[in-house]
């Protein structure tokens, strides 16, 4: 699903220069669940946003569901987000002054689905996370808990092929984190690509794969027995 | 490009701070409002100042006599000379381009002396011998009965048409006119009309103590013989008069024994040119106000443009994660121009209508408290306002372009990094 060969990535301040990706390689098959930890600094937020198309690369190859993606412009990219991706960040991103509903039904809407349609599928998607009954609440009027799972149901309107996380529980308190990575195991089950960027080890160990960032290199990448996260709830 | 949905996503942005909104389309609502008032204000003071030209045919020009300057064909110079009748005909038939040439004679003058009786009533009024053709060049009501008739100038009729200030001047309240005799400098003349000036203003009182007869009357009843006082020439309507009076100078020199050099021999009032000078003045006072307007207006779209750019600014991070979710950079930028575009179409239009009000106030006040010199009915035509949309529409589409390049800037992942 996901191939990276050689990845490199440098910022460019004023003179100084600072190497973050230093030759990544990587691939993720299809179905797979894998973590993508390391400390701050380590370019694991860099590394996500290329594999987002919201950054790109100096070097290197990335073919996203044998799509090569380089070169983009940004029209092309964001088709190919809308297409392929969906993001769950840290700290939720929903517009705050839309209800649950429109927010999952956005990706919908720059796709050019019918509002008929759009809404159908924006309610099924916000009662596969539970929260049906909160569809025309405002993101103010829901907790950290509830927003991220609105925001999980928003990366999932799409139908992505792969779901991106960035801390997706870096919000959220240990009970609602578990809760989170339980829907997002349970999302895993049914097929979807999830790749998660995390500092927190319990995180991590509730995927299939870590993946181990330093200094812009992968210094471990390895399976791991999953831990179900329904157990801790 | 108006979807339902695009409709929703520009109320629900301009809905979620509606104070600044207002405010942001306040500067526009005030820059029409005042484009539009200078307008309207220009066409009153244009108004005004052309009813005092009366609505005498504006293609027109009156031609006199003067002494000669020069000596010419053995006769001296300051020598005096009068139109005859026969000039009228010559006009005519040399030049198709004239509609109507009125040789015109008078008696008496404002201010003149007592000229007129009725029993034991008396008043001074202007008497002029005119054509049928003049009241052509010089609309007037026709209150009772009618104007000269050629008949009247072939059979010399002594009949006059008198205006409503001679009616006031020499009848009783509710007298019959019609039928009765009035003495112009000891004739007797019947009365078979009764005028008022259409539209006059100012010289309303000088207009209607007025008394018309037939030219040939007047030229035989107080000695005139075949000489005409003056002409009021009118061209027809596309050639100006004033492209053609100096080959009627030219024509009247020659059956004059004029030298054609003598500039002084033939007096004449150009009211066309006088129109054109006016009309020339208001053409300019209009761009004024369309350019003053204009500016005022864009102060308003400066506005725009910098809230649109402030909402921007705090909508960066919104944006991000619009184009994360897979918004094109042209669907945020033609979201950003069309907010601006609504903001500024809609403050524009409630503008138009505030001024609308304006200037109906200022009508119905004028209206109530009488005419006020140099100054009519304030008004704007549909063209100004069509105008005034389009430079709306323009300048909502250049008001939202700097944001909405803005908004796509930034790179996605930065926008995304902002709090």
């Amino acid at each position: 699903m996901i191939e990276i060969k050689d990845l490199h990535k440098s910022y460019h301040m004023g003179n100084n220069s600072l190497h973050v990706l230093k030759g990544i390689n990587f691939d993720v098959k299809e179905g797979e669940l894998v973590s993508i930890m390391g400390s701050s600094g380590s370019g694991k937020s860099t590394l996500l946003n290329i594999l987002g198309m919201l950054d790109e690369a100096d070097e290197g190859q990335y073919i996203l569901d044998n799509v090569p993606i380089k070169n983009l412009n940004e029209k092309i990219a964001a088709k190919y987000r809308n297409d392929f991706l969906g993001f769950i960040f840290q700290s939720f991103n929903l517009i705050n002054y839309k209800s649950a509903l429109d927010n999952v039904s956005m990706p919908l809407y720059y796709k050019g689905v019918k509002r008929k349609e759009r809404t159908e599928k924006a309610m099924h998607y916000l009662e596969k996370v539970g929260l049906a009954q909160w569809s025309h609440h405002l993101p103010s009027e829901l907790s950290g808990g509830q927003k991220q799972r609105v925001a999980i149901a928003r990366a999932l309107a799409s139908d992505p092929k792969v779901l991106l996380a960035d801390e997706p529980t870096g919000a959220l308190d240990t009970k609602t984190s578990y809760e989170v990575m339980e829907l997002i195991q349970g999302i895993n089950d049914e097929g979807k690509t999830i790749l998660v960027v995390t500092h927190e080890d319990d995180i991590a160990h509730m995927t299939k794969r870590i993946v181990n960032l330093k200094d812009g290199l992968i210094i471990d990448d390895s399976m791991v027995n999953q831990v179900r996260a329904s157990a801790h709830v | 490009m108006f979807s339902r949905d695009r409709w929703d996503e520009i109320l629900e942005a301009l809905n979620a701070n509606k104070f600044r909104t207002f405010l942001t389309a306040f500067g526009v609502f005030w820059g029409i409002t005042i484009l539009v008032l200078l307008l309207a204000l220009t066409n009153g003071l244009k108004n005004g100042v052309t009813a005092d030209f009366g609505n005498f045919a504006t293609n027109s020009m009156f031609m006199w006599t003067q002494g000669t300057s020069k000596p010419y064909k053995g006769m001296p110079k300051g020598r005096y000379f009068n139109y005859k009748i026969g000039d009228v005909a010559a006009i005519k038939s040399e030049f198709p381009e004239i509609k109507y040439v009125s040789p015109r004679n008078q008696l008496g003058g404002y201010n003149g002396a007592n000229n007129v009786t009725r029993g034991t009533k008396t008043g001074a009024f202007e008497i002029y011998g005119d054509y049928p053709e003049y009241i052509k060049q010089q609309p007037m009501d026709i209150i009772q009965g009618r104007f000269i008739s050629y008949s009247d100038i072939n059979a010399k009729r002594k009949v006059c048409v008198i205006g409503t200030g001679v009616e006031a001047g020499l009848y009783d309240k509710g007298e019959e006119v019609l039928g009765t005799y009035i003495k112009v400098n000891g004739v007797n003349f019947l009365v078979v009309g009764t005028f008022k000036m259409s539209n006059s203003q100012g010289d309303s009182e000088q207009d209607a103590s007025t008394i018309y007869m037939p030219f040939t009357t007047f030229g035989q009843a107080f000695n005139r013989g075949e000489s005409v006082g003056w002409m009021a020439i009118t061209a027809v309507d596309g050639i100006s008069i004033t492209t053609l009076k100096d080959r009627i100078f030219s024509l009247m020199k020659s059956r004059h024994k004029v030298d054609p050099t003598d500039e002084r021999a033939i007096g004449h009032f150009d009211l066309s040119e006088q129109f054109e000078r006016v009309n020339g003045l208001f053409t300019i006072l209009s761009f004024v106000g369309y350019f003053v307007g204009a500016l005022v207006l864009m102060s308003g779209i400066i506005g725009i443009s910098n809230i649109m750019l402030i909402v921007v600014k705090e909508r960066t991070k919104e944006i991000g994660i619009r184009r994360a979710l897979g918004a094109s950079p042209w669907t945020i930028k033609s979201q950003i121009l069309q907010e601006s575009l609504i903001l500024t179409i809609l403050s524009g239009m409630v503008g138009i209508s505030f001024a609308a009000l304006v200037i109906w106030v200022m009508n119905s006040i004028l209206d109530n408290a009488g005419p006020v010199d140099n100054f009519a009915n304030p008004s704007v035509s549909m063209q100004v306002v069509f105008t005034a949309l389009i430079i709306l529409v323009v300048s909502g589409v250049l008001a939202g372009l700097i944001p909405a390049n803005s908004a796509t800037k930034m790179k996605p992942v930065d926008a995304l990094r902002i709090e």
